[in-house]
């Protein structure tokens, strides 16, 4: 079926998240990519201008399009992440606008968590700063697949290339370090929109493609992992129809898969049951399939009565998961009152939430220098360490290097409910054996 | 192009999806706020897409301004009869004669006083969470947005103090009198809203395509002329083929002069516009901050 009657629509999603310090110019670089891809539309230009009048002595700021709220105008800086979409013939983009102040990294995380590309701007007069090996640090930590490397205001160095390779030196200086397979340096002035979404006539020594050329191009391999079924059971769909004799006895577990590919007829491992069973029925609301993926939202319906609930997870057999409530992660500590060694928090992870006790904390990362310091006294909002955590009852889970959607998870402090921490686990230690486990019905 | 292989839409979907299960799954006593709008229609097709086979884990909740067009209204009640849901109107008529709602001296608009009754709903019913078709694209405040969208005891937004919000992990826990708003179409643009409603064949109301109407002139747009609105001497008024963009009260809604007959035509209308959809509504032009003051306030 044909989507639109208008031009070809764009048929895939592109999310990215820009990172930079205060006056790297983010907020501007994001007003020019949606002005110059004729994003805006007149009433936005309009409100551009009427605020132009008011503060901005008739420049228009393309920060404004971005900054939403009073406050962040008032200030001129930008206090939360912020959405912003457009598309171009070939692509829907997302993009999470994050601040670079340091007390807003838990922002930064939380843009970028699921990105495919993260933006790292740099201001081409002040080089490699302690924001940027933080934002880069956190790109890698995140696993997101690609990153770029704005140079901005190159403008200001008078498009010197020795000025961008030596930037370019600098982050090489410190790249190896970090997991991060696919990196591009553009330089470019935001401001005048130089290598944004046209190529500038001051870079003839740069024979790359303009930002917006690389967005749509760059290659997006799968983000969703295809080997090892996962699903975490989110909801028991039981009709429980008086009138309908089909749906009376219709029980199906509701969920979004996590990883891997489901067929009718195959034999998967309920968790934490430890039984094995066999997919009668994969349905959906278009109708049943005989195959399902990741990231589809599906119900399976069973072979065997087997008690399962919100929490539970269906693996498939080859690619086992870890099970275990002795786990090592690193964390990205997000609130104000530090973390406790020997406190109790909240554990969400996929759809199951567990009671856990932290027990150990190994080390904490040094944002200046990228080293691991051993044993630190405490991890303050912002800071990142290696923890262990004993969880009340077993957590069914994959390395988050393995699995972004069941390697990761979120603390929640008991009393306020604040989201204190994001998580990424270590692989588990051994997969689940299930010669231990009662493999027949 | 691989089979396993999802196209942007489908992308969509399934993460609204996964949030309204979320919701089910976390929440006591959800409602879905339904008006019969555009993003409202979306997000009973992804509830239906949620929770069948079985009947909808919660009611749908409409705050009635008294200023909604009737088209709207019939629309909405048809829709949940056909989907066999409960609907629960709350009107702002009754909210101003309970005294829970206070119009200003001169108070024309209801915007604002959706606002009380809305909260006064939620109080009555005991939600914990309410889930709307609000998107980021909309506006400026909308923008700052969580999919899960933390509301104190007394209904207010703050910004400044969101949860993180990281991968598809939502933090639904909250202490008594607290409250959630849930946004599954956070990431959709006008432009995805209508290729779905095409795709899944959805029907909306008439008022969407155009129609012989007459407007009057007023604060550079054509606002329809109704017993509420009635054309003051000096202003023009004309006999014109227009359709509304985006629903809201009928005495701020302005209509956009089209032929659009079809979803297929709305959506080549969009591709083509140069206005945003909002650009449309009286209500969000009030200040630049309009849209902030009224989600602090409890605004959904």
């Amino acid at each position: 079926m044909s989507l639109s009657a208008t031009s070809p629509r764009p048929v895939d999603i592109l999310r990215f998240n820009t990172c930079g310090s205060v006056d790297d110019g983010k907020s501007t670089l994001i007003g020019r990519l949606l002005y110059d891809s004729k994003s805006l539309m007149e009433d936005q230009i309009e409100a551009l201008e009427r605020s132009a009048d008011i503060t901005g002595g008739g420049q228009i700021n393309l920060a404004n399009l971005t900054d939403g709220l009073r406050a962040e105008r008032e200030q001129g800086i930008t206090i939360d992440v912020a959405y912003r979409y457009f598309a171009t013939p070939r692509r829907k983009f997302i993009i999470a606008d994050t601040p670079g102040h340091v007390q807003y990294t838990r922002n930064m995380v939380t843009g970028a968590s699921s990105a495919n590309l993260s933006i790292i701007l740099v201001d081409a007069r002040l080089g490699v700063i302690e924001q940027s090996r933080r934002h880069t640090a956190i790109a890698a930590l995140l696993r997101i697949p690609h990153l770029v490397v704005a140079v901005n205001k190159m403008d200001l160095v008078g498009w010197s290339e020795a000025r961008f390779l030596e930037i370019r030196a600098q982050f090489e200086a410190f790249l190896p370090r970090l997991d991060i397979k696919d990196v591009k340096f553009i330089p470019l002035s935001a401001l005048n929109g130089d290598n944004v979404v046209e190529p500038s006539p001051h870079t003839p020594w740069y024979a790359g493609p303009t930002l917006l050329g690389h967005l749509e191009t760059v290659h997006i391999a799968s983000d969703f992992n295809l080997t090892g079924f996962r699903l975490p059971v989110q909801w028991v769909n039981r009709p429980n129809s008086p009138t309908d004799a089909a749906l009376h006895d219709f029980r199906g577990f509701s969920g979004q898969i996590a990883g891997g590919v489901v067929r009718t007829g195959q034999k998967l491992l309920a968790f934490p049951a430890g039984i094995v069973t066999t997919v009668k029925q994969i349905w959906t609301y278009d109708g049943v399939v005989d195959e399902a993926f990741c990231p589809q939202s599906v119900t399976l319906v069973l072979e065997h009565d087997i008690d399962i609930s919100r929490g539970s997870m269906l693996v498939a057999l080859d690619h086992l998961p870890g099970s275990s409530c002795e786990l090592q992660a690193e964390v990205c500590w997000m609130h104000t009152r530090p973390l406790q060694v020997g406190k109790k928090y909240f554990l969400k992870h996929t759809t199951h939430t567990v009671q856990v006790v932290v027990t150990e904390l190994i080390d904490k990362l040094n944002m200046s220098t990228l080293d691991s310091e051993p044993a630190p006294a405490a991890l303050a909002v912002n800071d990142i360490g290696e923890i262990k955590l004993r969880a009340a009852r077993p957590l069914v889970f994959d390395g988050y290097a393995t699995n972004r959607l069941t390697g990761s998870f979120i603390l929640i402090e008991p009393g306020t409910n604040a989201t204190v921490a994001a998580g990424m686990l270590r692989a588990p230690h051994d997969v689940f054996k299930p010669e231990t486990a009662d493999y027949v019905i | 192009m691989s089979s396993y292989h999802l196209d942007h839409l489908q992308h969509l979907e399934t993460e609204a999806i996964h949030i309204m299960r979320e919701v089910a799954g976390e929440f006591e006593r959800p409602a879905l706020l339904f008006s019969g709008g555009k993003d409202s229609i979306c997000l009973l097709r992804l509830a239906e897409k949620a929770f069948r086979p079985s009947e909808l884990p919660l009611p749908l909740l409409n705050v009635d301004t008294g200023h909604h067009f009737p088209e709207l209204n019939e629309f909405r009640d048809r829709r949940a009869a056909q989907l066999g849901a409960k609907l629960i109107v709350r009107t702002v008529e009754d909210a101003i004669a309970r005294g829970i709602a206070t119009p200003a001296p001169g108070e024309v608009s209801r915007n604002r006083l959706q606002i009380p009754t809305l909260l006064a709903a939620i109080e009555e019913f005991q939600f914990d969470c309410c889930i709307g078709g609000a998107r980021r694209d909309e506006e400026k405040a909308r923008a700052k947005e969580r999919f899960f969208s933390f509301r104190d005891s007394f209904g207010q937004w703050d910004p400044k103090n969101q949860r993180p919000e990281i991968w598809n992990l939502y933090n639904g826990r909250l202490n008594p009198g607290e409250n959630m708003r849930v946004f599954p179409l956070s990431n959709w643009t006008e432009m995805d809203v209508w290729e779905y409603i095409q795709r899944e064949r959805l029907e909306v109301p008439s008022i969407y395509f155009s129609h012989p109407r007459r407007c009057v002139r007023r604060g550079g747009q054509w606002l329809p002329v109704s017993a509420l609105v009635p054309p003051k001497l000096s202003e023009e008024v004309r006999d014109l083929v227009v359709r509304v963009r985006t629903i809201g009260d009928i005495i701020s809604t302005g209509c956009v002069e089209s032929p659009a007959t079809t979803v297929a035509d709305i959506i080549t209308e969009i591709a083509a516009a140069r206005v945003t959809e909002r650009g449309s509504r009286a209500d969000d032009k009030a200040s630049e901050a309009a849209m902030e003051d009224r989600k602090k306030a409890g605004y959904f």
